[in-house]
C-alpha cells in the first residue's frame, strides 16, 4: 500500500502538468464553443430559413458523430487535407470546440426561446434595432438561464477531453497511461487520475453554481439560501 | 399633402389598414385619425383585431395594405426609419413585458441610453422623473418579479413615456391585472389623458372609457362597426350588435 502511495506521490507533479493541459483544452474548447455557439443560437432563432437550416445542418453533423470519429476525421483527415499541420493540442481544441459549439448553441437556443415573445416586442416598441434588442434584452436573460445547462456541457466536455489521448495530447489520462505501462501498476495511477477528474468536475461546476447565484435576478429561480 | 398641412394637429392617421394571417382576414380596412391631445378608446369582442391594429400602427406587425401617418410623416413603407417612428409611439402591453433582468429604473433608462443615446446621468434623472410620475420612485431598485402587477404596468407606462412619444398605444393595459390593482393603472392613464397626451386605448373598462375617451370606436370582425362620442355611444348605439356587446360587458365588468 505504501508503495502505491509513494508511486502516486512521485507521479503527481507529472500528472498535474497534464492537469494544466486538460484545463487548457477544456477552457479553449468551451470558449470556442461559446463564441461560435451564441451567434449560432441567435441565427437559428432570428435568422431566415436558409441560415437556420445551415445551422441545423452543422448541429446535426457534430452531434451525430462520436467524438473519437470527429477527432480522427479532422486530425488525420480534414486538417491535413487542407494543408493545415496542427499540433495535436490545437487540433483537439478545434475539434472539441466546434463540437461543443453545436451543443452549446442548442443550450442557448432553448434559453432564448424560453423567453416570452413580449421581451423582443417591448424592445422593438422602444425603437431598438433587432440587434440591440438581442444584445441588451435577450442575451442577458438567456445567458443566465443557460448556466445550469452550460455547467452540464462543462462536465461532459471535461471528461470527453480524455479522449484526446488517442491523438497523443499530453493530458491527464495520456500521462497516467504512460506511468501505468512503465510501472505495471495501473490501479493506483488510474485511481489518482480519476480523483483529479472528479476534483476538476466538482470545482468547475461549483464555480458555475456560484456564478449562477451571483447573477440570479432577484425574485426568480431558487430561494435565497 | 395640402390636407396634411391643413390638419397639422392630426397626430396619427390610420388609412385603410388590412391584415391577413393565412386565409383569415384580421383587419378589413380600418381608418381613423386622432388629433393632438385626444384619447380614442377601441372596444370590441376578442378576436376582432384590436391588438393587431395597435401592432400595425407601430409596425410590430406589418400591415398587408394601408398606410399609417405620424405627424404628417408616413410610417409605412419606411422600413429604414421604423425605429425612429417607434420611439415616438409609446406602447403598453397587456402582459407588461418589462425587461425581467432589469430593475424598474433600468427598464425606463435603457431606451434612453441605447436608443436615444443619452448619457448615464441624464438618463437616470429622466427615468427617475418618469417613475415619480407614476408614483413608483420608491420601487426604482426593485426587479419586475418583486413588483405587483399594477406596479409593473405603471413601470411599463413610465418606460414608454420616457421616450417622449407623440402618441401612446395601450393594448388592454388592465386585462392581466387583479381587480384591486386595475384602479391604480387606470388612474395613471387618466392622469396622462387629462395632461394632454394623445392616446389610443384598447380596453374593456367601460367606466374608464366613458371618462377619458373623446371617441369610442367599436370594432368587430376586423372592421369599425360604429364610433362616436362616449355619451352618444353608450346611451344610444346605432346597431343592435353594439348594444348587445355593451350589455354583455357591463354584466361582466360592471360600469
Amino acid at each position: 500500500m505504501n508503495e502505491n502511495l509513494a508511486l502516486i506521490y512521485q507521479s503527481l507533479p507529472y500528472l498535474l502538468k497534464g492537469c494544466t493541459i486538460t484545463i487548457g483544452l477544456v477552457g479553449g474548447a468551451l470558449g470556442l464553443g461559446f463564441v461560435i455557439g451564441i451567434p449560432m443560437a441567435v441565427g437559428q432563432v432570428y435568422g431566415n430559413k436558409y441560415l437556420s437550416g445551415l445551422i441545423a445542418l452543422y448541429v446535426w453533423f457534430f452531434r451525430g458523430l462520436p467524438v473519437l470519429v470527429l477527432l480522427f476525421l479532422f486530425y488525420f483527415g480534414l486538417f491535413s487535407l487542407i494543408g493545415l499541420n496542427l499540433p495535436a493540442f490545437t487540433a483537439a481544441i478545434l475539434v472539441l470546440g466546434l463540437r461543443s459549439a453545436a451543443y452549446q448553441s442548442q443550450i442557448f437556443r432553448g434559453s432564448i426561446q424560453s423567453l416570452g415573445e413580449g421581451q423582443m416586442l417591448a424592445a422593438r416598441s422602444l425603437g431598438m434595432k433587432k440587434s440591440e434588442a438581442i444584445l441588451y434584452i435577450i442575451l442577458p436573460q438567456a445567458l443566465r438561464i443557460s448556466i445550469p445547462g452550460w455547467s452540464n456541457e462543462y462536465a461532459i466536455l471535461l471528461k470527453d477531453s480524455a479522449i484526446t489521448y488517442a491523438v497523443g495530447v499530453m493530458e491527464i489520462l495520456t500521462r497516467a497511461n504512460f506511468i501505468a505501462t512503465r510501472t505495471y501498476k495501473p490501479m493506483p495511477i488510474f485511481l489518482a487520475c480519476a480523483v483529479i477528474f472528479i476534483i476538476l468536475t466538482y470545482g468547475g461546476v461549483k464555480i458555475l453554481d456560484l456564478l449562477e447565484n451571483k447573477v440570479r435576478i432577484p425574485g426568480y429561480g431558487r430561494e435565497e439560501r | 399633402m395640402n390636407k396634411m398641412q391643413n390638419d397639422n394637429d392630426i397626430v396619427l392617421r390610420v388609412e385603410d389598414i388590412h391584415k391577413c394571417y393565412g386565409k383569415e382576414e384580421i383587419l378589413k380596412g380600418i381608418s381613423f385619425e386622432i388629433k393632438k391631445g385626444e384619447t380614442k378608446v377601441i372596444i370590441g369582442p376578442s378576436g376582432s383585431g384590436k391588438s393587431t391594429l395597435l401592432r400595425c400602427i407601430n409596425q410590430l406587425t406589418i400591415p398587408d395594405k394601408g398606410r399609417i401617418w405620424l405627424g404628417g410623416e408616413e410610417v409605412t413603407h419606411h422600413k429604414k426609419d421604423i425605429n425612429r417612428f417607434r420611439q415616438k409611439m409609446g406602447m403598453v402591453f397587456q402582459d407588461f413585458n418589462l425587461f425581467d433582468h432589469l430593475t424598474a429604473l433600468k427598464n425606463v433608462e435603457i431606451g434612453l441610453m441605447k436608443v436615444k443615446k443619452m448619457d448615464k446621468k441624464e438618463a437616470r434623472e429622466k427615468a427617475m422623473e418618469e417613475l415619480k410620475q407614476v408614483g413608483l420612485e420608491r420601487q426604482a431598485d426593485l426587479y419586475p418579479a418583486q413588483l405587483s402587477g399594477g406596479q409593473k404596468q405603471r413601470v411599463s407606462i413610465a418606460r414608454a413615456l420616457a421616450m417622449d412619444p407623440k402618441v401612446m398605444l395601450f393594448d388592454e393595459p388592465t386585462s392581466a391585472l387583479d381587480p384591486e390593482l386595475i384602479g391604480e393603472v387606470l388612474e395613471a392613464i387618466k392622469k396622462l389623458a387629462f395632461g394632454g397626451m394623445t392616446m389610443v386605448v384598447v380596453t374593456h373598462e367601460m367606466g374608464f372609457a366613458r371618462s377619458v375617451a373623446n371617441e369610442i370606436i367599436f370594432m368587430e370582425n376586423g372592421k369599425i362597426l360604429e364610433s362616436g362620442i362616449p355619451y352618444q355611444f353608450f346611451s344610444n348605439p346605432k346597431y343592435e350588435r353594439t348594444k348587445r356587446f355593451l350589455n354583455k360587458i357591463t354584466e361582466l365588468y360592471g360600469e
